[in-house]
This record gives structure tokens, sequence and C-alpha cells, in this order.
């Protein structure tokens, strides 16, 4: 039964809010509607049984007690309409709070979870900030859980969550969808914040295990909704396509010591055959849509590695076509460093280093890993050896530095160029 | 409808001088960007203002009340100027503050303010 409530509210918890923020016009009284729905059901399912659609049941509850307070406080009343009328585009002006358009309002409508999407990922909010509070409000995860996956101290990001609602009301932040003219940076804005999920969940920056399953999960999930409510918005099922191809090979990616693994030693039997046809499903449907942007590009590579039924397989010159193509639009230091790599696959590690040459990255760990494989491949070990020392220093992560400490090991016992 | 207070930041060594062409030219894009809040309806109050080497504090404690010399805040960037304006929600008031920082010519704070 426990168990049940719990896939019920992870399912639902996120779409009352939604549509709760709306009917309230305040996010803490649409938690608190949705909290005590949950509540009520938590007390009555274990006695009288599930009900035949529990979601359903939880949406109803939840939309009643909006209702039953918006009821009684009438002042509310007024200024939630005022906010509906202010803040959504199709605005009824002989809207009444009474009887059925009062029923109307509080409907479930699709919009309202883009709606809260865009809110979580205002522009107004730090990263870190957005983060939170899509976690939070769309994914009804616990403050306490989000504190855990982050590796933060619950107060911190209690506060933070606290913080980040606190200035969305000062500043009367509306509840909409932006137009069209606003739209290409605000959606990717929230598609940069499910992909910081994502990456967070798939390759923790601290910590003993390299994969953490519930963000990973849990940023699917949204993408999933958002690909649902936005499906002709090319960059959102690249977005989808990128993180269910990286999905695919998660399991591959540790093994049995929990080391890192790298894509060429990868045991692909492992890799996850339905999510990488999804995944290969989506980007073939961007590829006919030829309206590319940055997710997109990087699902395409993704699509590459995933194609080839061994490493040696892999078409690197379309990869590194594709980085071309990245490169173009999104000109910074991570794409030059990602292409030098696949340069150094496709034309050998000194083409690989000249590629590196004007990539400055120094404080960031894979920049040195990479430079430092190309290094050991041209036998060049003095220099991969202070490469590998550096990315060592870098990282946080255990399973990568059990790994980095290997490729350390194994270069120092390779002959050095004569 | 919710207020907002758009500032303007200088360095603090920041001194007005509206003979050159610059400034000029900043100015007649404020002056225009004034006339546009005005006719739309969201201009409450603008001012610009002298530097801050110009400010004085005041304290009071009980009786005695001190006078120091020199801005509150010993800061590299100092307010030169502000606007208030009215704007149906935050959307509104940044795509002003856009067309506020285009005018001046530097960075706006957007603060909301209370009531």
């Amino acid at each position: 039964m426990t168990d049940t409530l719990d896939a019920v509210f992870r399912r639902e918890a996120g779409r009352c809010t939604a549509t709760l923020i709306r009917v309230l016009g305040d996010i803490d009284l649409a938690e608190d509607a949705v909290a005590e729905a949950f509540a009520i059901a938590a007390e009555q399912w274990p006695k009288r049984g599930l009900p035949p659609n529990p979601g359903g049941w939880i949406t109803t509850t939840a939309r009643n007690r909006a209702i039953d307070r918006v009821r009684r406080e009438s002042t509310r009343v007024e200024r939630y309409i005022a906010a509906h009328q202010m803040h959504t585009q199709e605005t009824d002006p002989d809207a009444t709070p009474e009887g059925e358009a009062l029923d109307r309002f509080v409907d479930v409508v699709p919009d309202d979870q883009l709606r809260l999407m865009f809110l979580c990922c205002h522009p107004a909010l730090a990263a870190d900030s957005q983060v939170a509070l899509t976690l939070r409000l769309l994914g009804g995860l616990e403050t306490s859980e989000i504190a855990r996956a982050f590796l933060l101290p619950e107060a911190t990001m209690a506060q933070r969550i606290v913080r980040a609602k606190r200035k969305l009301r000062d500043n009367h932040a509306p509840y909409r969808i932006p137009g069209a003219d606003e739209l290409p940076d605000r959606l990717h804005a929230v598609l940069a914040s499910i992909y910081l999920i994502y990456t967070e969940g798939h390759t923790a920056t601290a910590g003993r295990a390299l994969t953490r399953v519930d963000l990973s999960t849990e940023a699917i999930r949204i993408g999933r909704v958002l690909a649902t409510l936005m499906p002709d918005e090319p960059e959102v099922i690249g977005l989808l396509a990128l993180m269910l191809l990286t999905e695919a090979r998660r399991s591959s990616r540790v093994d049995a010591h929990g080391s890192m693994v790298r894509l060429a030693n990868q045991d692909r039997s492992r890799w996850d055959p339905s999510l990488i046809e999804e995944g290969h499903g989506l980007v073939q449907a961007c590829l006919r849509r030829n309206q590319p942007g940055p997710f997109q590009i990087q699902a395409a590579i993704a699509a590459v590695h995933t194609d080839a039924p061994t490493a040696a397989d892999t078409d690197w010159a379309q990869i590194v076509a594709l980085y071309d193509q990245l490169y173009a639009i999104q000109p910074n230091p991570v794409v030059a460093l990602n292409r030098a790599v696949a340069v150094g696959a496709l034309d050998g590690p000194s083409a690989g280093l000249d590629a590196l040459a004007n990539v400055n990255l120094d404080d960031y760990q894979p920049y040195h890993a990479a430079r430092a494989d190309l290094l050991t491949r041209a036998e060049r070990i003095h220099e991969a050896i202070t490469a590998y020392d550096r990315a060592i220093e870098l990282t946080a992560n255990s399973a990568e530095r059990e790994f980095l400490s290997r490729q350390r090991q194994h270069a120092a016992t390779t002959p050095s160029r004569p | 409808m919710p207020q907002y207070l758009l500032s303007v930041w200088h360095d603090e060594d920041y001194v007005p001088d509206f003979s050159t062409p610059d400034a000029q030219r900043r100015v007649a894009q404020v002056a225009a960007f004034n006339d546009e809040l005005q006719r739309s309806g969201a201009w409450v109050f603008a001012a610009g203002l002298h530097p801050a080497s110009s400010a004085t504090v005041v304290r009071s404690s009980g009786d005695h009340v001190s006078t120091t010399d020199g801005p509150y805040a010993e800061t590299k960037e100092q307010m030169g100027g502000f606007w208030i304006i009215q704007a149906a929600d935050l959307d509104v008031a940044l795509d002003l503050a856009a067309r506020a920082a285009a005018a001046s010519d530097g960075p706006i704070e957007v603060r909301p303010m209370q009531g």
C-alpha cells in the first residue's frame, strides 16, 4: 500500500501542484492542499482499499480542498481571479468565483505543468535554485531527498527552496507560458535545468557511487512530461533522446568493483535495447524535422555511439562532423574538448592533441583526463603522468578516481617514445 | 499594480560629464525611454543622482545624532540613479529593465517594492 501511494504521489504530485498554484495563486498554499489530499489518502486507502482511479481521486480531493479554501477566504478569491486574468492568455472577463466558473478554473489543464516548469526555471532564479524548485514542485520530492541527492545539508536545501519561492512571490513572477518571442530563451533554461538534474544523477560530483538512480530517473520522467506537452519543439525531443541514449548505457559504466568503465571498454550487451530503440526513433524524428539544436546534436552523437556493435565500429568521422556542427552553435571549450577526443579517435592521438592546443580548461577534470589519454597514446609518458595527477586532484568522485589511478598506472608502465 | 525599483549602477569614481558625444547620446536615449514609460503608464518616478561622494550619512541613537561624510556602503559600485515603475508582473518589469539597460548603457538592478 505504501508503495502504491508513493507511486501515485510521484505521478500526480507535480500535476496537482501545478493546477493548484494557478487556482490559489500561491505556491505554498498549493503545496499544502496537495499534501493534505495525500494525507487523507494515506489514512483512507488502507481501510477502504484503493479507489478505482487513484490519480483522479487525489486530484479531485486536492481540488475540493482548494475550492473550499478559496470559498472560505473571499479576499483570496478576488486575488486569484485578478492573478488569473493577468497571467493567462485564455481570460474570460466575465468569470465569477461562483459555481461553474470556479469549477472550470480548477480543472486540470496540461498547460499548468508547463506554466510550472517555466516558473521553476525563471531566469531571475540561479541555476541551482531552478533545479531545486523543479525537483520540489514538479517532481514532488521532499526537501530532504533533494538535499541527499545533491549531498547538501537539508537546512541548506530548505533555505534555497524557501528563498526561491519567496523571490518568485515578492517579485510577482507570472504563472504563464512565455510568448513566442521569448520562448527559445525561456525553454532553453527549462531544458538546461532538466539536463542538469540528469547529469547530476548520472555522474555524482562527489561521493562513492558513480550513478544516482533517482535524479536521472526523475529527469527522464520530467523530460517525458515536457515532450508530451511540447511535442513540436525539436530541442525538447532532442533532450529526451539524449537522456534515454545516455541512460541506456548506464549499467555498463561501472564494473563489478564499482570502478568506472570508459565507453570503448563497456560491455555493449548490457546496454538497454528498448531505451536505445526509443532514443534512435526520437533522433530520427529530429533529423526529419531538420531544425538542429545543441541537445539534438548531442543526441545524434549518442545515437552514433549506440549504433556501433563494437567500439571499433564507431563512425568517428560522423561524430567529428556532428561536433563541428555543435561547435558552430555553441563555441565553448567543453565542446572543443569533446571534439578533440573524437578527432583523436579518428586521426590518431597527435591530431587530437593538436585539436586540443587552443582549449583552455585548466580546472576541468575531463580536460586533463582526455589529454592524459591522448598523451599516453602518443607515448609522451611524462606529460601524461602529470596530466593524470592533475585530473585525479580535480575529481571528487571515488569511482572516477579509481579509474584514473588505474589509467595512470597503465601509462606509467608504457614505454616512452625514444 | 506591483511596483519595482530599477536602479542604475556606476563605478564609485564615476563623474557625470555631459559634454562628451557618448554622454549626450545616453541622455537622449534615456529621455526617449522616459517618454515611452510615461506614454505606456509604467512611469511612477525617476531621478539621476549626484556622485556618491556627495552623500552624507546620518545616524540617530537616543538623543544623539551623528553625521558622517560619504556614502553608507564603501563599495566599488554605487547607485547613480533610478526609476520606479509599475508593471503587471516580473516579466514585464524585466522587459522594461532590459530597455533601461540599453538606454543607459549599463546594468540595471530590478527590485520589487513592498505592498
